[in-house]
């Protein structure tokens, strides 16, 4: 392999349909598609793309320490930072560029004021150790984003902390953990946790040590109420389940499911992460949940900057709230101040260094305003409604797993390829060369071959209505038999089918020197 | 409402294609006592964009910005310059909007970032390899405890008294939460404590920073083969990455695993978050470590490329058996501290910590003649402790009142404890005047 990443050994042999061209140049770029070397391969010795001022000629105190001679970076000018990041950028599909319909990672438009927001050097420019005193616009801020979210849920309480969804599910978990504690019933180890949940809940309660029991789903796609009572008992400590689940449909039976839960004396802890389909419209309180967590990134919009930051804070029962980990903002002689230590309170501890993501709080509070209730009611039900849509019109070439209607994200399973010999993947692949991000497959797990579509609300009618039709193409192209169209797909992307078989076989995960 | 692109008339079109009355009744299968008849109470309707300005803008004034001010506060949190070119770039809509990289076709800008951010992090710390980032460094400590739990299959971690308390918290959270034994050594401000003495064969791991979360640096070697005798894995915490370019690389002191906070690099302070969480471990833990794992590959025509890999080790894959329930990194932060990074090189990254460590010596220097102030570090980087006459909190309140923001009270990290003492930190963003400032004040409210 060269620098250019164009192969030292002769290609694959060419498909049949792919272009006569495919990768045929001198230089490896094809036009725009710029074949774009590591920063280490750029590297010119002794370059530097920042101008800092003369070291002060004072005498290293580092405690009889050698300093370090060399670190190995490579050495860059402004200029050629600046390229390689825009083309790199160039090699991404993004919702700026195009409608993006990953099933349960909601990607929806993201708000350049909500940046704008975030950068006012009142925010980004204020350290978390300040003097309250100093910092009161900060906290004013996090306990105005404390008040939406307890609004909007109906909840007791609520912690910022959280760095993430799945980090906010360690937190409500935790807190059930120290209730029952409390209770002096910390021999309730079981959490059922139904099939069809996000693999982040089982995984976040086998890491704090309890035992997963997973809940079968009915026919209908929901958690089987007769299944979940049976496994009651006095070792359960409570339930992990996605409302709406992750087959895209409400859970009739919450409130049912809710009581038996409490009555057997365990807690309900809710993964909000679809929290975007009800938010204005349902409050948590009153289907019985005693924790929540709520991707800030999702149902708030803040970019989701190639896999994160996110922010999950979780809402509260009166049950649970009193459990909250530190630090939270409380009012004090008309001042708002920061509990930031465990002494005195109920608190259960810390899991963050600092008071929490600041930059999504910002973000999400930028939308919050910006939609007001009335938006946010309308926001949920364009969600709904696009998801329907989908669902409706795509029912005449494929196979929704389940009957309607569904809330933000429709599911349909790959029953309509059986005999093709062509892969939801390969539908996949061939979605990207007609410009479309794919949408989310193989999950969730009780569904084969699923294809999970989340439109969003901020998607236009015109473009689910291209989207509709390309799929409906590529369906019927599929059932002609026309395999090899998929096989090779994709075909315009600046890599084609990646190996990742033998990226796993044998990792090759940093660049080092020759 | 300039967000929602639908018309009435879509709306109507959409729900006769659907073949439903009304929107409302696509939330059929809610209960009717939890189904809003309208927009829920208590909240105010929609604002155009002048408006939320202005109310976030009011918000953003009543606090005081650091580069406002005389600024020398630290602490797991660092200011520093960051050049222009790194906010630019990571507001290329490609790159914020994307998400985390399944579709590895159409997402090669991404992931041949965090290839490159691997690779830059291994090189920093001296180790095998690093992953795609964690959420910041204090929740990467606690992962790695967890870690050195699965591999000794030990359960008692020794904490270091020079640890961050927020590093320290976070980890006792989740330790106690899984039955984990950590031992917590007393705060160490004057850097003397002996952790080689404490390592036996139950530990599974020593987690010590480097510099301590009071300013001292210290050679690992020792530590680090008490713990190979003992077969616990060394973990090394480091708060401010900047100081890599100067101190050796821990995996040169022998650390099996280290864990760092990577705001320093292209990341604002932003009042705590978001950060980035560094991680890298040597070769023989790859499989054990926590988070997202970016490897190079070929696609169909043999080109190199990258995809997301080991895939088998997280919560998508294994659930409940998963080696840690993340799911998300902290790409953009990632993205941010690359290209920071990348602008410096090996010239800028060295000559950026020498600069940082020269302005501290500085002030040093000019606080140790100050009457009521003790320096207590013979060696730092950045930040050291100082010793004053007076609770140093009180010292902090009266300074912030005339502008200066003086740095941390011990106190504030320590629930109450060592109320004389105060964390200090330079970058190089401290100016000469900014020192001669905080030394004048110093002296007289002391």
């Amino acid at each position: 392999m060269n620098n250019q990443g164009r192969p030292t050994t002769p290609a694959a042999e060419t498909p049949a349909d792919a272009p006569v061209d495919s990768g045929a140049t001198i230089s490896g770029n094809r036009g725009l598609q710029i074949e774009e070397a590591l920063i280490f391969e750029q590297d010119s010795v002794g370059q530097c793309g920042v101008d800092l001022p003369d070291v002060p000629d004072v005498a290293f105190r580092l405690g009889g320490i050698a300093p370090r001679e060399r670190v190995g970076l490579p050495g860059l000018a402004e200029p050629t930072v600046v390229r390689h990041y825009t083309r790199l950028s160039q090699k991404n599909y993004s919702i700026d560029t195009g409608f993006y319909p990953l099933g349960s990672c909601t990607m929806k438009h993201n708000p350049r004021l909500n940046e704008k927001m975030a950068r006012l050097p009142g925010f980004a420019d204020v350290h978390p150790l300040q003097p309250e005193s100093t910092v009161q616009g900060a906290l004013e801020l996090m306990h105005t984003l404390a008040h939406w979210l307890t609004t909007l849920t109906g909840m007791a309480g609520v912690t910022l902390a959280p760095a993430a969804g799945a980090h906010g599910e360690m937190a409500g978990m935790m807190a059930i953990r120290a209730a029952l504690e409390h209770r002096g019933e910390a021999a309730r180890t079981r959490v059922l946790v139904p099939e069809s949940a996000h693999g982040t809940n089982p995984a976040t309660a086998a890491a704090l040590g309890f035992t997963v029991d997973p809940i079968p789903a009915t026919a209908d796609g929901r958690v089987d109420l007769a299944a979940l009572t049976a496994k009651l008992g006095p070792d359960v400590a409570g339930i992990m389940l996605t409302n709406p689940n992750t087959c895209g449909l409400f859970e009739r039976d919450i409130r049912a499911i809710a009581d038996a839960v409490h009555g057997a004396g365990g807690y309900f802890y809710c993964d909000g992460a679809n929290f975007n389909a009800i938010v204005g419209r349902v409050r948590p309180a009153d289907l019985g949940v005693d924790a929540m967590h709520i991707n800030l990134h999702k149902t708030f919009s803040t970019p989701h900057g190639g896999g994160g930051p996110g922010s999950g804070p979780v809402v509260f029962s009166e049950a649970l709230a009193p459990f909250a980990p530190v630090p939270y903002v409380v009012v004090e002689n008309g001042a708002l101040r920061l509990v930031e230590h465990t002494d005195g309170t109920g608190s259960y501890g810390r899991m963050k260094a600092f008071h929490g993501q600041m930059g999504m709080f910002v973000r999400a509070l930028a939308y919050m305003l910006s939609h007001g209730a009335d938006g946010l009611w309308q926001a949920a039900g364009d969600a709904v409604l696009n998801a329907n849509y989908v669902m409706a019109r795509l029912s005449s070439v494929m196979t929704p797993s389940f009957d309607g209607p569904c809330m933000h994200e429709c599911l349909f399973d790959d029953r309509f390829l059986k005999g093709t010999g062509v892969t939801t993947l390969d539908i996949a692949k061939a979605l990207i060369d007609e410009g479309f991000h794919p949408m989310t497959m193989y999950f969730p797990l009780v569904v084969h071959g699923a294809l999970l579509i989340e439109p969003t609300e901020t998607e236009p009618k015109a473009n689910l209505d291209q989207f509709i039709a390309t799929l409906t193409g590529l369906a019927e192209r599929a059932k002609a038999g026309d395999v090899a169209h998929f096989q090779a797909a994709p075909r315009f992307t600046p890599r084609r089918r990646l190996d990742e078989t033998a990226a796993a076989r044998k990792p090759v995960l940093r660049w080092a020197a020759e | 409402m300039r967000y929602l692109p639908l018309t009435e008339a879509d709306r109507a079109e959409m729900l006769s294609v659907i073949g439903a009355p009304s929107v409302d009744a696509l939330f059929r299968d809610v209960p009717d006592a939890a189904h809003l008849s309208g927009p829920i109470q208590g909240l105010p309707n929609h604002m155009g964009e002048l408006a939320v300005e202005r109310t976030l803008a009011a918000m953003a004034a009543k606090n005081v910005a650091a580069g406002s001010v005389p600024f020398f506060l630290g602490a797991g949190a660092y200011r520093h310059h960051v050049p222009a070119t790194v906010d630019y770039m990571v507001q290329r809509g490609e790159f914020l909007t994307a998400y985390t990289p399944y579709q590895p076709e159409v997402s090669q800008g991404t992931l041949q970032v965090l290839f490159e951010f691997q690779s830059q992090v291994a090189l920093l710390t001296g180790m095998d390899v690093a992953n795609a980032s964690m959420y910041d460094g204090a929740t990467a400590c606690a992962e790695a405890v967890m870690m050195a739990n699965r591999v000794t299959r030990r359960k008692k971690a020794i904490l270091s008294g020079g640890l961050h308390p927020h590093y320290r918290d976070t980890t006792t959270t989740d330790a106690h939460f899984i039955g984990f034994d950590t031992a917590v050594q007393p705060a160490d401000p004057l850097g003397t404590e002996d952790l080689e003495a404490l390592v036996d064969s139950d530990t599974a791991c020593v987690v010590v920073q480097n510099p301590s979360v009071f300013g001292h640096v210290r050679d690992l070697s020792a530590l680090s083969a008490a713990c190979k005798a003992k077969g616990a894995l060394l973990i090394v915490v480091v708060t401010e990455v900047v100081s890599l370019g100067l101190l050796p690389a821990p995996g040169a002191m022998g650390a099996d695993v280290v864990v760092a906070e990577g705001q320093s690099l292209g990341n604002p302070l932003t009042f705590g978050g978001p950060y980035v969480g560094l991680f890298a471990v040597k070769d023989k833990y790859v499989r054990q470590m926590p988070g997202r794992l970016c490897g190079q590959t070929v696609d169909a025509d043999g080109k190199r490329g990258f995809v997301l890999t080991l895939s088998t080790r997280e919560q998508h894959i294994r659930r409940e058996k998963a080696t840690s329930n993340i799911c998300t990194n902290a790409g953009l932060c990632a993205l941010a501290f690359s290209i920071h990074l990348s602008l410096l090189g090996e010239a800028g990254f060295t000559k950026l910590a020498r600069l940082n460590h020269a302005t501290a010596v500085q002030l040093a220097d000019k606080l140790a003649a100050v009457k009521g102030v003790e320096v207590l570090n013979s060696g730092f980087f950045n930040e050291f402790t100082v010793r004053l006459s007076r609770p140093a909190a009180d010292v902090v309140e009266q300074l912030a009142a005339r502008g200066i923001l003086a740095g941390v009270p011990v106190s504030r990290l320590f629930a109450g404890e060592h109320p004389d003492l105060l964390l200090v930190a330079a970058t190089e963003t401290t100016t000469a005047s900014d020192i001669d400032a905080l030394a004048a004040a110093l002296a007289e409210v002391l």
